[in-house]
């Protein structure tokens, strides 16, 4: 299996973005990835994305978007796995270098959430859980977030608060990242007498609806070493594992297996142990969900995830920092482009190109983009050369 | 919603019933083709849930998806049924506020949904408190 390295990032600044199309978002992104990887051309392009049949009312994007980047006939596969569709359009990269098939592959990821009504956005969203068995009961996305938040607090202690630390901390992060959708800071205060919108989870817990996309350039190290004139980001190595969707099927609510599974696949092909980790990017779709992914890649005892963002071992600056870019929460959440951002986000920290929010002397870095409730998790672990 | 759809679920949602594995005696609900892990189809026998269990993790919806407009805010939670099973329902007549992991509940038939602009009904389980002090209606 040959060597893989990001070569180019390319996004949006997310938010309502009113003015653009599904298609100009992902040209947008791409283009810019391109141009910032240098090559002229490529020679395929996988793009993550949930839901564009049911956002937008339209298939067929992988044809769409060669078409309309205007790289004539270029072989493109639109891929899905509910949120962690970005995850897999890396990973679907990744293998098609490694495997010696192609040198230079986009790994891309959109959504356009704002086309639609809330209430048709709220069901789109909805189709990554059990519909027959979840949805079909009242069961909303932060409905499924919170019971595991209600678990998770009965079992191990954990308090709103600290729930409340993680959306302040990635608000302060996401402050400092001007792509962010949402770049202002918020309050524990704030935080718990938001809106509640499925109890124990304020709205100020909740990742937001957002338009945007995002996409990296691969190549093999070879051709990475002949083109890049950055410093070069090498992907050391991924996991992928999928779990049930229905949360009553689980064994344990306050565990994701698909997260466990998926880092230790990540962190035996990569040689690399959580302790080696300078920082991460990880899916806080609700702030539980950064509680126990962290918990989960083996950063916090089981249980102890609470105290990360409140005791300041996930901030710039701490032990472990999580989500510098400002996560999901602050930075915005299209789904199908969230996890190419995480690798952005980690090939612009290794770059020494994050400004503002830049951890000083990173690195190693690792991704963990998680669909449904869970359902699916893609983790990567990258290192700077 | 297509009625095919929903009445096709009628066995699960009307009478609870699931599969049990006749090796390992484990219970799936809802039934499925495969005993997971074994690729086996054979030894999936036929098995009803009892309609007793407790809460094991619930939230209160305060912003619902549009076929349940009517009715936020709602309880949603999973419940652990006495034989072990987990099944994810509504908890209804109840006070949410006074809810607790833990509280025993009964499991009955009700009305679930209205769906579309023809106004399907969709019917299945919700669960009731069965604790005394709680109120039941």
């Amino acid at each position: 299996m040959r060597e893989v390295a990001i070569i180019g990032v390319g996004m949006n600044k997310w938010g309502e973005l009113w003015e653009k199309s599904l298609r100009d978002i992902y040209v947008e992104a791409a283009l810019a990835a391109i141009k910032d990887a240098g090559v002229d051309t490529v020679d395929g392009m996988y793009v993550g994305a949930m839901t564009p049949g049911l956002f937008v009312g339209q298939e067929h994007i992988g044809s769409l978007f060669a078409d309309y980047l205007g790289i004539k006939n270029l072989p493109t596969t639109r891929v899905e796995s509910a949120c962690a569709s970005g995850g897999v359009a890396l990973k679907s990269a990744f293998l098609e270098i490694a495997s010696g098939f192609s040198d230079i592959v986009i790994a891309g990821g959109v959504e356009k959430m704002t086309d639609c009504s809330g209430d048709d956005a709220t069901y789109a969203l909805a189709t990554a859980a059990d519909q027959e068995y979840e949805a079909f009961h009242g069961a909303t996305f932060p409905g499924l977030y919170a019971m595991m938040a209600r678990r998770h607090m009965h079992e191990y202690g954990t308090t709103q608060e600290q729930l409340a630390h993680v959306a302040v901390k990635n608000h302060k992060n996401g402050s400092k990242n001007p792509n962010a959708q949402y770049p202002f800071e918020v309050t524990v205060d704030g935080v718990l007498n938001s809106v509640m919108v499925a109890d124990p989870l304020h709205i100020l817990d909740c990742s937001p609806i957002t338009d945007g996309a995002a996409c990296v350039v691969m190549a093999d190290l070879e051709t990475a070493k002949k083109i890049c004139k950055k410093p070069i980001v090498k992907v050391l190595g991924f996991g992928h594992a999928t779990d049930a969707i229905a949360l009553h099927s689980r064994k344990s609510l306050t565990r994701l297996d698909a997260t466990i599974l998926a880092a230790e696949r990540a962190y035996k092909m990569a040689g690399k142990k959580p302790e080696d980790i300078d920082f991460a990017e990880v899916h806080d779709c609700f702030t539980i969900a950064e509680i126990m992914v962290i918990e989960d890649l083996g950063f916090f005892e089981k249980g102890k995830g609470g105290t990360g963002a409140e005791s300041g071992e996930t901030h710039i600056g701490g032990r472990i920092p999580i989500n510098p870019s400002g996560g999901l929460k602050s930075k915005g959440h299209p789904v199908g482009a969230t996890g190419v951002a995480q690798a952005i986000e980690v090939t612009k920290q290794l770059r020494g190109e994050a400004g503002d929010r830049q951890i000083k002397g990173a690195k190693t870095a690792l991704t963990q983009n998680m669909g449904g409730s869970g359902g699916s998790t893609v983790v990567h672990i990258m290192e700077v050369l | 919603m297509f009625p095919g759809r929903t009445w096709r679920e009628y066995p699960q949602r009307y009478r609870l019933e699931a599969v049990k594995c006749s090796k390992s005696g484990s219970v799936y609900f809802p039934p499925r083709l495969v005993t997971p892990g074994t690729l086996d189809s054979d030894c999936l026998e036929p098995y009803t849930l009892p309609d007793d269990g407790t809460i094991y993790t619930f939230t209160v919806i305060e912003v619902p998806p549009n076929q349940f407009k009517d009715e936020a805010p709602y309880v949603v939670g999973i419940i652990e049924l006495s034989d072990g099973t987990k099944i994810t329902c509504q908890v209804t007549d109840c006070d949410p506020s006074k809810l607790e992991i833990g509280q025993k509940v009964k499991i009955e038939f009700r009305r679930i949904q209205t769906d579309g602009e023809h106004g399907v009904l969709s019917y299945g389980y919700k669960a009731v408190p069965a604790l005394k002090g709680v109120t039941t209606v």
